[in-house]
């Protein structure tokens, strides 16, 4: 990775990667699939190259938001572990470049969907990026510890903009996976939360566990697993996906749900390694991976 | 103004590198890009036609 920001009197130029790892490229992996899968499950075919501009342009709002959000974060980040190494708090990159950076990218990932979709896709993308830097980094996250909650429709968005960008229109479809993205993302970040938590209260974020409790959390995690599976296995017996989707959300959601039960009626001690809340955080991961190929695995190939 | 014993003198070899590592990624990218807009209003003017 780089060395630092300035020898001498001369600045050195960004490197490229502290600049990739700005757009939080693990995160954008999960954006681009979900995305890819709302592009897919539409009733219409889309020509490959503007699907890939499309899923691009995503990409690139995801990237740019990421970047966005390190920036306004730098000085939190370098308070936590997990995040002490990132370009900024670890003064590989100055900020005025981190913010250049995000702008530049968003207003191009604005553009390219303009030009390889329509008009309604990019709106939603422009809705996406501004409601994850205003809504949830600057407001939402440091005051509440609903923060993830309600964030969490920044991440729900995806499918749906892939939906839009194929068909120019919302359907109900689209709608449920952005529910189920949205529910399942407490579940997913409290677990986190749960084997992160010294380094969260060290930054004074208020994420639930360090505000609520740990048994608080658990709790919540149980319950909002519970209506995610209710909200993953619904488009099944409402007629807008298959028996192959059903089955599959039927056997994965129980899994998690037994594996939020582990977690929700446990109680730990201080040298706990916290394993139950790493696993369900990894299932968490592959859960919805798994989920969204489903989606579209059922509207190629039916039962 | 005294100069600050403590800096880290100018490595010229790295910042020549950074410099040609950073042109180099931007112009694969305007390539890539170029061609991508090419082929995005290829696609645009059969949908359209």
């Amino acid at each position: 990775m780089a060395q630092s920001l300035t020898h001498g009197e001369t600045a050195l130029p960004a490197d490229w990667r502290d600049l990739f790892a700005l757009t939080k490229p693990r995160v954008m992996s999960l954006v681009v699939f979900t995305a890819l899968c709302g592009l897919l499950a539409a009733p219409v075919s889309v020509p490959p190259v503007l699907a890939f501009a499309s899923i691009l342009a995503i990409a690139l709002g995801a990237g740019a938001s990421g970047a966005l959000n390190q920036w306004y974060e730098a000085g939190l980040d370098a308070k936590m572990k997990r995040t002490a190494g990132r370009p900024l708090p670890a003064g590989r990159l100055d900020p005025q470049t981190a913010l250049q950076f995000g702008i530049g990218l968003a207003a191009f990932s604005l553009f390219l969907m303009l030009f390889a979709s329509n008009w309604q896709a990019t709106l939603l993308l422009a809705a996406s990026i501004l409601f994850y830097v205003f809504v949830y980094t600057m407001w939402l996250k440091p005051r509440t510890p609903q923060n993830i909650v309600i964030g969490g429709a920044a991440g729900a968005f995806p499918p749906l903009i892939g939906w839009v960008a194929a068909t120019g229109s919302i359907a109900p479809l689209p709608v449920m996976l952005f529910l189920l993205i949205f529910l399942w993302t407490p579940p997913h970040f409290w677990a986190l939360a749960l084997f992160m938590r010294s380094d969260y209260a060290a930054a004074g974020i208020p994420m639930m566990p360090v505000v609520a409790g740990e048994k608080s959390t658990r709790r919540q995690i149980l319950f909002y697993a519970l209506i995610m599976a209710v909200a993953a296995i619904a488009p099944w017996p409402l007629g807008y996906t298959g028996a192959l989707y059903g089955w599959t959300a039927v056997i994965l959601s129980a899994l998690f749900v037994a594996l939020s039960v582990q977690v929700g009626i446990r109680e730990t001690g201080d040298a706990d390694l916290m394993q139950p809340e790493k696993r369900l955080f990894a299932y968490s991961i592959a859960y919805l991976f798994i989920l969204f190929g489903a989606v579209v695995a059922d509207h190629w190939w039916p039962l | 103004m005294t100069e600050n014993p403590n800096r880290e003198p100018f490595d010229e070899v790295e910042y020549r590198r950074r410099q040609r590592s950073r042109a180099n990624m931007m112009a694969w990218m305007l390539g890539g890009l170029a061609i991508l807009f090419f082929f995005i209003t290829i696609a645009k003017i059969q949908i359209f036609a």
